[in-house]
């Protein structure tokens, strides 16, 4: 599953030696993450995420592991339970901070990450499975972060269990038991909240599993680069270790510093005040929002307002919610243009920095209340969002005219004059 | 995989979504939202600063024992402090007899039960936390006029604004001005609420609490106006709310310089390991 | 410093080892902020500020006669208060040093002038069992001290280990008597 190049990794220590030969987990990082993995050369400062979205899953887990010795799962407790960390356990605030924070910056590297995808045209083929896998980690991610927003048990974690739950309602006939069966009731209470408990602390480890599929799919074909000409001979690699862990090192040196500031000075820059306020069943929030990262979904969930083809304006919103993240499920087979990077593609670099910019617009519908312009704007958003995929890629896949490629990564680097037109390498 | 069959499916079905959200453009009405007396005449809160703000910023512990003695003296008779301990009053500055002394003479007592098993109350310790002022929501309810004074533990950190809103609102009592009577005229405070343009809906449940110059008598000295006092428990509400803040800044000062350095290093290295490998 | 180690190195081997200081550096600054981050990990798990709030109690003594007992919990551990008789202290004083496992006196194990206050966690020392005793009509075995039913252990009077698998007397918290009729545990 190498390149034929690939360091061997050949133990000298004769304990190493004998490790190899009755558990070969050392080989096996070896070839994963260290000498033996020959990575491109040219991978600029975007490859950095996926081991910064590694990186902070670590801190995910840890911290909570922590949390959890000090949080109880009861709805007449888990707030004070909370406090009672933050205030009076020796560095609970620490361990709060980095967690409701870390999960902000998990998201920050992996929406970096998917974009890099985007941009580069990492989920071509043959790295279809590292997509999908990639995928389903963004959906058990966005479960977990969702469930654990409610453990703190304040308005909006009630709040927002309550309206999140609510979208299987939608469904017909069987939303509102699917939803009675979610909750373990009719509203929110201590059922939902043990098994949002339950779930939050299992659903991260499942993701390290997906991590590791993710990781073991992508070591088939080799990571892509930013040329997306496929690897020719050894001198287009070089070994992840020491050439990518240095780099990484240092990106994970910035991700630290950025991650520290947001903790440290300002850690409650991102969250919701009225999560300071115990969770009361009996009073809505102003206006409930949800955590910023679920901010552009949202947005599309509220673009529905018109009951059209009998389907009843909630159950589109839900259908187009997960329908937006379902697309890109399909985004291999829908962009089918054989040149992978956005460099030399003319007319698809233009329509990705227009996809970024509408997110970015999706996203600040969905933080503003539902009213005057914001719900205008985000309907023209949602529109773009699906017309970028389902529309706009098909056609500039079979319009566009790609700029010449490289002859292969080492021309690239040495910027040697392309030879060849625009062919997959 | 059905190299036809997915981009058509897809296709019908952005198509749907496409043209349910353009239905949507056209005929849902998109009115301007409506001018309400809240949205002309409700203000932002004013911009105040306090010793604990910023990345090096500190407590005035004086200043914090002014502002528990606005609490204890004023807003205590309404509104509680469930998740302060007196104990927690050490770290305002108190001494250990200090904070027994305070618990000791709390006006209101801890919940117990006697001997024989009858409710009762005893003198609090400093390992109580404060004690409310009403034994639950239901009473609280009934001695405001159906308005609960909320829990000022989190009170800063519950409300958008901060500890400005919250000097704000206690300072910003006054007569509805005439021009929002001449253009709302249905906007004239209910019976039992009362004008404050910093608070959402301009009128609050919360009679003016801070009135008069010199309402409690600081030992230190500070002359106790309106704004001095609101401005000192405000403070002291900063810190209920976060009470780890100064622990916090140290650790996060600390910790930003130490990774500057270390990814300095990391930089360093990076480009050590790379000289010579073009890339 | 400079000049010399470049006429005493080549120009090649000094660069290579200033690379080295770099690399081994930032690996060592890694390290550190690992170890740091360590730190507050594990004293997480130390008691909390709300638990060691209740490190110290008072104890109201004045309804305790000669002869009775109360327990009362100190930590989340039940304490034991006991009002000596006259003949309860003379047992104890009666016994040789000699014949004990764990020797000492009562008047060590007491405040002076107080020697009638035997206050002792209510802790088994053999395996943390709460031995019997200190209750009205409890068996308090051959000693007329404690005994505790898990494994035989039988304390005498001052609450020292005679009998049983125990190591140690019955542990004396730390305590000062606040005024005649209160006492401060801890």
């Amino acid at each position: 599953m190498s390149f034929p190049w690939a360091n061997h990794y050949a133990p000298k220590h004769p304990l190493m030696r004998w490790m190899d030969e009755k558990l070969p987990l050392p080989r096996l990082v070896y070839n994963a993450v260290g000498a033996g993995y020959p990575v491109p050369r040219n991978l600029n400062y975007m490859w950095n995420f996926g081991v910064l979205a590694g990186a902070a899953l670590v801190i995910q887990i840890i911290t909570g592991v922590v949390m959890a010795m000090h949080y109880a799962a009861n709805a007449g407790v888990a707030f004070d339970s909370i406090e009672h960390t933050v205030r009076d356990v020796n560095a609970g605030w620490a361990m709060r901070y980095a967690h409701a924070n870390g999960a902000s910056m998990f998201f920050i590297v992996v929406y970096l990450h998917i974009f890099r995808g985007l941009y580069y045209g990492s989920y071509k083929a043959p790295r279809e499975m590292v997509w999908l896998l990639g995928v389903v980690i963004f959906l058990l991610m966005m479960a977990t972060a969702f469930m654990g927003y409610v453990l703190p048990w304040g308005q909006m974690s009630f709040w927002g269990a309550q309206v999140i739950t609510g979208f299987f309602s939608a469904i017909p006939v069987v939303g509102e038991p699917i939803r009675e069966w979610l909750l373990g009731g009719f509203a929110p209470d201590n059922a939902a909240l043990n098994r949002f408990f339950s779930l939050h602390y299992l659903l991260p480890f499942v993701i390290a599993g997906v991590i590791i599929l993710h990781i073991w799919a992508l070591h088939i074909p080799g990571s892509s680069n930013p040329t997306g000409v496929e690897v020719k001979g050894p001198q287009d690699t070089v070994p992840f270790h020491p050439y990518y862990t240095a780099k990484d090192g240092f990106g994970l040196g910035v991700f630290l510093v950025i991650f520290s500031i947001l903790m440290f000075f300002a850690p409650n820059a991102l969250g919701h005040p009225d999560n300071y306020i115990p969770a009361n069943p009996l009073s809505t929030p102003a206006h409930i929002v949800p955590e910023w990262y679920f901010w552009p979904f949202y947005a599309i969930l509220r673009a529905f307002t018109f009951n059209f083809l009998w389907i009843p304006a909630k159950l589109w919103g839900v259908l187009a919610m997960f329908g937006a993240i379902a697309l890109l499920f399909f985004l291999p087979w829908i962009d089918r243009s054989p040149v992978r990077s956005a460099r030399y593609r003319p007319m698809y670099k233009w329509f990705f920095w227009v996809l970024v910019l509408d997110v970015f617009v999706l996203g600040l519908c969905g933080m503003k209340p539902p009213e005057g312009v914001w719900v205008l704007l985000g309907q023209l958003a949602a529109i773009y969002y699906f017309a970028h995929f389902l529309i706009i890629l098909p056609i500039v896949s079979a319009i566009e005219r790609p700029l010449p490629l490289p002859m292969s990564i080492t021309a690239s680097v040495l910027g040697e004059e392309p030879a060849t037109t625009g062919q997959p390498a | 995989m059905g190299r036809l069959a997915v981009p058509f499916v897809g296709f019908i079905v952005g198509l749907g979504f496409i043209l349910a959200l353009l239905c949507a453009v056209f005929f849902t009405p998109h009115d301007a939202p409506e001018v309400t007396a809240a949205s002309v005449f409700h203000r932002e809160p004013k911009e105040i600063h306090y010793a604990s703000d910023g990345p090096l910023g500190r407590f005035d512990r004086q200043q914090l024992q002014r502002g528990f003695q606005v609490y204890k003296e004023v807003c205590s008779a309404c509104h509680s402090l469930r998740l302060v301990a007196f104990r927690d009053l050490e770290e305002i500055g108190f001494s250990k007899p200090e904070v027994k002394a305070i618990a000791k003479g709390w006006a209101v007592e801890v919940p117990t039960v006697d001997d024989k098993g009858e409710a009762t109350t005893r003198k609090a310790l400093p390992s109580d936390y404060i004690p409310s002022p009403y034994a639950n929501e239901t009473a609280a309810r009934a001695s405001n006029n159906n308005a609960l004074p909320p829990d000022l533990s989190l009170i800063v950190k519950a409300r958008e604004g901060g500890a400005p809103y919250v000097d704000s609102i206690l300072t910003g009592f006054q007569n509805p001005p005439a021009e929002l009577l001449k253009r709302f005229p249905d906007s004239a405070p209910p019976p039992g609420l009362h004008y404050n343009p910093y608070f959402a809906n301009l009128n609050i449940a919360m009679p003016p609490p801070l009135v008069a110059e010199g309402q409690v008598s600081y030992s230190d000295g500070t002359k106790a106006t309106v704004p001095q006092m609101a401005s000192d428990v405000s403070a002291f509400l900063i810190w209920t709310a976060e009470p780890k803040l100064e622990a916090r800044h140290r650790a996060g000062v600390v910790a930003v310089i130490f990774l500057l350095i270390a990814t300095g290093l990391a930089f360093a290295a990076y480009r050590n390991i790379w000289s010579g490998m073009k890339h | 410093m400079t000049t010399l180690e470049q006429t005493e190195t080549t120009g090649e081997g000094h660069d290579v080892r200033r690379r080295d200081f770099i690399n081994i550096a930032a690996v060592s600054f890694a390290g550190v902020g690992a170890v740091a981050v360590v730190l507050p990990l594990v004293n997480q798990m130390n008691p909390s500020a709300d638990v060691l709030a209740l490190a110290s109690i008072e104890v109201d003594i004045s309804k305790i006669a000669p002869g009775q007992a109360i327990k009362t919990l100190w930590r989340k551990q039940p304490v034991f208060i006991r009002n000596l008789t006259p003949k309860e202290i003379a047992e104890a004083n009666a016994v040789p040093l000699s014949e004990l496992r764990d020797p000492q006196t009562l008047a060590e194990r007491t405040t002076a002038g107080k020697e009638n206050w035997l206050i002792t966690l209510g802790v088994c020392t053999h395996l943390g069992c709460v031995p019997l005793g200190a209750g009205e009509g409890e068996n308090r075995g051959p000693f007329g001290g404690y005994f505790c039913p898990c494994h035989g252990s039988a304390y005498d009077t001052a609450a020292r280990i005679r009998k049983g698998p125990a190591p140690k007397n019955l542990q004396v918290p730390e305590h000062s008597f606040k005024s005649d009729t209160v006492v401060q545990i801890g």
